[in-house]
């Protein structure tokens, strides 16, 4: 068995090499994506919500934040959705970072 | 700039006239000026650049103002809007030259992690880690739709952005995030199914 998993292996990647290739694929999965990968799988919740609703509430998310409160204790869903997405979670810390500088 | 209120933020920019002129003026000028620290890890977005994202914003915003409860401060909601725009801009123009294909080629789950041969880890951890790695990648191959194996491996493995992956896999960005709860869902199933409890499936990844 394991050294058909090697022949296959070196198939797929004959298959994709190609001279004017600028990467190189790899076939290894670094401990931390591993990590958060079974994280996020295990911490699954069926009440998770989508990045549309994420997306509606996170003015409301983002001023609690400002005036000091627990905005993961208000909005739950949302602190959830921001764990685990990294889109929305980018977006939210530039809003944050808009906000904190302006008047 | 003039103070508004939520009210008279809604009110100004309303209706047509030097008032609301006004308006789009001041807001303009905030949601450029909130973008320059929005985007300041992105050093090639130019002044020029904010302007449009800001404009575009305008234009969503004038267009959704009956959306607007009032639950929030007027300039967050739209500052959120400016931010939207502005990513969804930069997103498209980072993956451009991307191939989902390319990337997700190994979407039957074909990794080979490299903890599996991590020196420090005691026996037990190494068969826990072994089994479960074993069961995640059968799981992944047999318990996941092609579209799931592929968003997983995209956006879990690649780092992908969700809104890419969407736009390559002619979806959205939300119906994209429920597609892959749902994948996690099968997957934790699975896991779960080991008799182990979810502490120590976790414990069992822990470096």
């Amino acid at each position: 068995m394991k050294v058909d998993w090697l022949y296959h292996l070196l198939e797929r990647l004959r298959r994709r090499h190609r001279p004017d290739s600028g990467s190189s694929a790899t076939m290894t999965l670094e401990p931390h994506t591993l990590k958060q990968m079974v994280q996020g799988i295990m911490t699954t919740r069926p009440d998770e919500i989508g990045c549309d609703h994420c997306f509606e509430q996170l003015d409301c998310f983002a001023d609690t934040v400002l005036a000091g409160k627990d905005a993961a204790e208000a909005l739950p869903l949302v602190q959830d959705h921001l764990n685990r997405c990294h889109d929305c979670r980018e977006e939210f810390e530039a809003l944050l970072a808009a906000l904190r500088a302006l008047p | 700039m003039t103070e508004r209120s939520n009210e008279q933020w809604i009110a100004d920019l309303s209706q047509p006239g030097p008032q609301r002129d006004q308006a789009l003026t001041d807001l303009r000028a905030l949601l450029v000026r909130g973008l320059t620290f929005a985007l300041s890890n992105y050093s090639a977005v130019d002044e020029t650049t904010r302007e449009d994202f800001g404009q575009e914003a305008l234009l969503k915003i004038l267009a959704g103002l009956d959306s607007f409860r009032g639950e929030s401060r007027f300039t967050t909601w739209a500052q959120k809007i400016a931010v939207r725009v502005a990513f969804t801009e930069l997103r498209r123009h980072r993956w451009r030259d991307v191939s989902l294909d390319e990337l997700t080629d190994f979407s039957d789950g074909d990794f080979t992690p490299s903890m599996l041969a991590d020196p420090s880890a005691g026996p037990e951890q190494q068969t826990a880690r072994r089994m479960l790695w074993d069961t995640l990648q059968q799981a992944i191959a047999n318990d996941l739709t092609e579209k799931q194996r592929q968003a997983l491996v995209a956006v879990r493995v690649h780092g992908i952005p969700l809104e890419k992956v969407a736009r390559r896999m002619d979806t959205n960005r939300n119906a994209l995030y429920k597609l892959l709860h749902d994948a996690r869902q099968r997957l934790k199933k699975r896991l779960s199914a080991q008799g182990l409890s979810p502490q120590d499936i976790l414990a069992a990844f822990e470096s």
